[in-house]
């Protein structure tokens, strides 16, 4: 009920007094209402619920966080050697193991 | 696509697997919130690969599902009127209510129509001046301002025949009747990443601190719920209970003033009745003074209406995040998404179908559990 989908603000329009902006997904455009978002620009891209524009997507904080990922990712990658090339190692669900068992809840407290 | 596809790398989820392995030592158990995370989670399997012992429990948050039943009864009672189109979200048709679905009243001739966005009913209802159009919408505080538009276009543009039926939630009168629970589990929660993009992030600073529970706003896709949960587990073994905002890139901690400003426009707050959870104090929306001609339920003398619950149905575990879907003895044989008795089985965000979906034929058979299943519901159920 809540998903809300990002798309790149092509032009806005005025219909009628309702604020209209042309968004584009992956290969889709749709009309979407900016009345919630009236301060969107063209290229920006807004973030798109129940046909109304509700924000928008900060380029800024996204690089920021996805860089910050990636480094703390290569970071750890180097401690634990983890495979860089070819098919992705199957991790598997951890066994529950004996030590998290006496804690589980229910059991002993933590 | 851009904002999507780099959320749903594989090696950087598994980088970000990789650290919450480095970090977490005990058994942590864990909330997402929205039933959109649960989706997510269920879907890609995250809750099965996170290190042994740490569990991720399934929050209340599906609108669909916390929808009451006497609600579903009247959106049929009004699709039942001659005269009269009922217009509502796809997920709202199947639910059942206690005798019919709208589905169901569609078949039998009822003017029941879906749309993907509220304003199309203010358009349906200028093309059919002659009919009742009435906007059944549910929703979180994400889908409110949205739904809120429709009253507000009525009324500006003069439109006399559409009214709403409304029931809207709020999330954190929820949360906090999750944690001050005395059932309570959960030691960590991630928060709705929508819901906080209108509302801003004051209110679960408030409950971070409030209940000493780590909170972090996360995002819908693999790797933002991965980055959650790896903050979460860093919050929980450090010792501390912060609101975090994982899913920067859409939630400012103002949230979206203008939004919010229509909402309460066109809102107010009231009590307001939880399926499975029963009656929540101060937790959902109703029209305000300015905007009750719109109320369909006054409108057409619906506020009578009142029904049980179904008995079987364990909704109520679930949604608290007390039993796991696959507990329930009606799950996959009595109770499946074509044939549902509860809601959660009904909407994709319900945890019910998520696992009919994507884990019906695993053997998993729900042991996490910790409260044996038919005790009694919790508090205000």
């Amino acid at each position: 009920m809540c998903l809300s989908v990002p798309g790149k603000l092509l032009e806005r329009t005025d219909v009628g007094g309702v604020l209209v902006g042309k968004v584009q997904f992956g290969g889709i455009v749709r009309e979407v209402c900016l009345d919630l978002l009236p301060e969107a620009k063209a290229g920006e891209y807004v973030l798109v619920h129940v046909g109304y524009a509700i924000s928008l997507v900060d380029e800024e904080e996204a690089r920021k966080s996805y860089e910050y990922m990636e480094l703390a990712g290569m970071l750890e990658g180097e401690l634990t050697a983890f495979p860089e090339d070819g098919p992705a190692p199957v991790i598997e669900a951890s066994p529950p193991s004996d030590d998290f068992a006496s804690h589980r809840p229910g059991g002993e407290p933590l | 696509m851009k904002y999507l596809d780099e959320y749903r790398d594989e090696k950087l989820f598994r980088s970000q697997l990789a650290r919450l392995k480095q970090i977490a030592t005990r058994p942590w158990v864990l909330m997402e919130v929205c039933g959109g995370q649960t989706h997510t989670l269920v879907r890609y399997g995250i809750d099965e690969l996170l290190p042994a012992g740490m569990e991720m429990v399934h929050g209340p948050g599906c609108p669909v599902c916390v929808t009451p039943v006497e609600i579903i009864d009247k959106a049929i009672a009004l699709a039942r009127r001659p005269n009269t189109i009922l217009v509502s979200y796809g997920d709202m048709l199947r639910v059942p209510g206690s005798e019919s679905d709208l589905l169901q009243v569609k078949a039998l001739g009822g003017d029941v129509r879906m749309v993907y966005s509220p304003t199309e009913s203010v358009r349906i209802a200028l093309e059919n001046p002659t009919h009742e159009v009435v906007f059944f919408g549910v929703g979180f505080e994400t889908t409110a301002p949205a739904n809120a538009m429709v009253a507000w276009q009525a009324r500006r543009q003069g439109i006399k025949n559409l009214s709403l039926l409304s029931s809207h939630v709020l999330v954190p009168p929820a949360v906090e009747m999750l944690l001050s629970s005395p059932h309570n589990r959960v030691q960590g929660l991630i928060a709705p990443g929508h819901v906080c993009t209108i509302m801003g992030t004051g209110a679960y600073e408030e409950l971070a601190a409030k209940y000493k529970v780590p909170i972090v706003i996360g995002g819908f896709e693999p790797v933002d719920l991965m980055e959650a949960i790896v903050m979460l587990a860093a919050q929980l073994e450090e010792g501390r209970n912060e609101m975090e905002n994982q899913y920067r890139r859409s939630v400012r901690e103002d949230g979206n003033r203008r939004a919010r400003e229509l909402l309460f426009e066109v809102y107010e707050v009231c009590d307001r009745k939880w399926r499975g959870l029963g009656e929540v104090a101060a937790s959902g929306l109703r029209l305000s003074a300015a905007y009750r001609e719109f109320d369909a339920e006054l409108r057409f003398g619906l506020e009578d209406i009142s029904v049980a619950e179904p008995k079987e149905c364990i909704s109520a575990m679930i949604l608290q995040g007390l039993a796991k879907p696959k507990q329930c003895s009606a799950f996959g044989t009595r109770c499946t998404p074509e044939s549902p008795l509860g809601a959660p089985m009904v909407s994709s965000e319900g945890a019910c179908a998520a696992y009919y979906l994507y884990r019906r034929h695993s053997g998993e058979s729900g042991e996490d559990v910790c409260v044996p299943v038919g005790t009694p519901n919790g508090e205000g159920a």
